[in-house]
């Protein structure tokens, strides 16, 4: 039975929608979010090499990781918002949903280590966690995302071998990879 | 050297045709030529994507859309030569980089499909 006219119309209409949101989510990590969430983590870096105690250590890290979702939230829905794409779309969820189980792990880790004291160990585990949840979530994304995930577990698994290295390589990571990273998306992708 | 014509035919800028199905129904006066150069799904796909992105790499565009090689290569071209979808090429290094992006000429015939599409629609409805 041929299908009717207006059917085809509106299949075509729904087609349409579909790849742009799921254009619009491929891209949707915005750039000038990370180079920003990049300048931030410098400066917690800068002011927790300083910090004296481990808790004031740890509370600025756990600060910048607060203002860092924040700034990527905002800019994230910034970025859709321009390209007329919505922000809770199919891929935007398959998005959230492969980063978020990565970074609970980091979470309870994280509450384990601190209640242990074992503060070394914390910036490998935070490098190697949001790595792989960069890496999970980018297989929706530009290729750059996952190989930027790929740079944090690298920079992670130096770090637990050279816990030493744990503040440098935080600036390193969070400040260094974001930034240049950023800046090519941001180049390349849009914004 | 000559490049074959836009879906095989002699169009090659903005292909259009009367929408045919309608013709000589009452509400085909108000529904637009429909643009068959975008009609076809992989070229709807690609300019889709575009218009939801500034640039998209080769790569990018082909996972994007589910597109083989030789199926984008020559979607893409059609598209070129119709002015919808630019072409820049460089190098990384010495890797080869393709990035298309989509033209305000593409942008403008997604938007009359969009509308061409609707105008179907309420054309059925309002009957």
């Amino acid at each position: 039975m041929p299908v009717p006219i207006h059917a085809k119309a509106e299949d075509n209409l729904r087609f349409i929608r579909e790849t742009m949101e799921r254009a619009g989510s491929f891209t949707a990590v915005s750039g000038w979010g990370q180079v920003t969430i990049g300048g931030t983590a410098l400066l917690a870096a800068w002011l927790a090499a300083a910090a004296g105690t481990s808790d004031r250590w740890l509370a600025l890290w756990l600060g910048e990781a607060a203002v860092a979702v924040a700034i990527a939230m905002a800019t994230t829905t910034w970025k859709t918002r321009d390209h007329k794409v919505p922000i809770v779309s199919g891929p935007a969820r398959k998005f959230a949903l492969s980063f978020v189980p990565p970074m609970v792990a980091g979470a309870l880790l994280t509450l384990v280590l601190v209640s242990r004291g074992e503060f070394a160990l914390l910036p490998g585990t935070w490098m190697v966690l949001y790595g792989a949840a960069v890496v999970s979530a980018g297989t929706f994304s530009v290729r750059i995302v996952p190989f930027m995930g790929a740079c944090f577990m690298i920079c992670g698994a130096v770090v637990l071998l050279l816990p030493q290295l744990g503040n440098i390589m935080m600036a390193v990571a969070f400040g260094g990879l974001h930034l240049a990273f950023g800046a090519a998306i941001a180049r390349r992708h849009g914004g | 050297m000559a490049r074959p014509s836009p879906a095989g035919g002699k169009r090659a800028r903005g292909e259009r045709e009367p929408l045919r199905e309608l013709k000589g129904k009452s509400e085909a006066s108000h529904v637009p030529d429909l643009d068959k150069l975008i009609h076809e799904r992989m070229r709807l796909a690609i300019v889709s994507a575009l218009a939801a992105t500034d640039t998209l790499g080769f790569n990018e565009l082909k996972d994007l859309i589910g597109a083989t090689d030789g199926n984008l290569s020559v979607h893409a071209r059609k598209l070129e030569d119709a002015g919808y979808v630019v072409c820049a090429k460089r190098f990384e290094g010495r890797v080869p980089k393709t990035e298309f992006r989509l033209t305000s000429a593409g942008r403008r015939a997604l938007e009359r499909y969009v509308d061409h599409m609707e105008a179907l629609i309420r054309a059925v409805r309002d009957r």
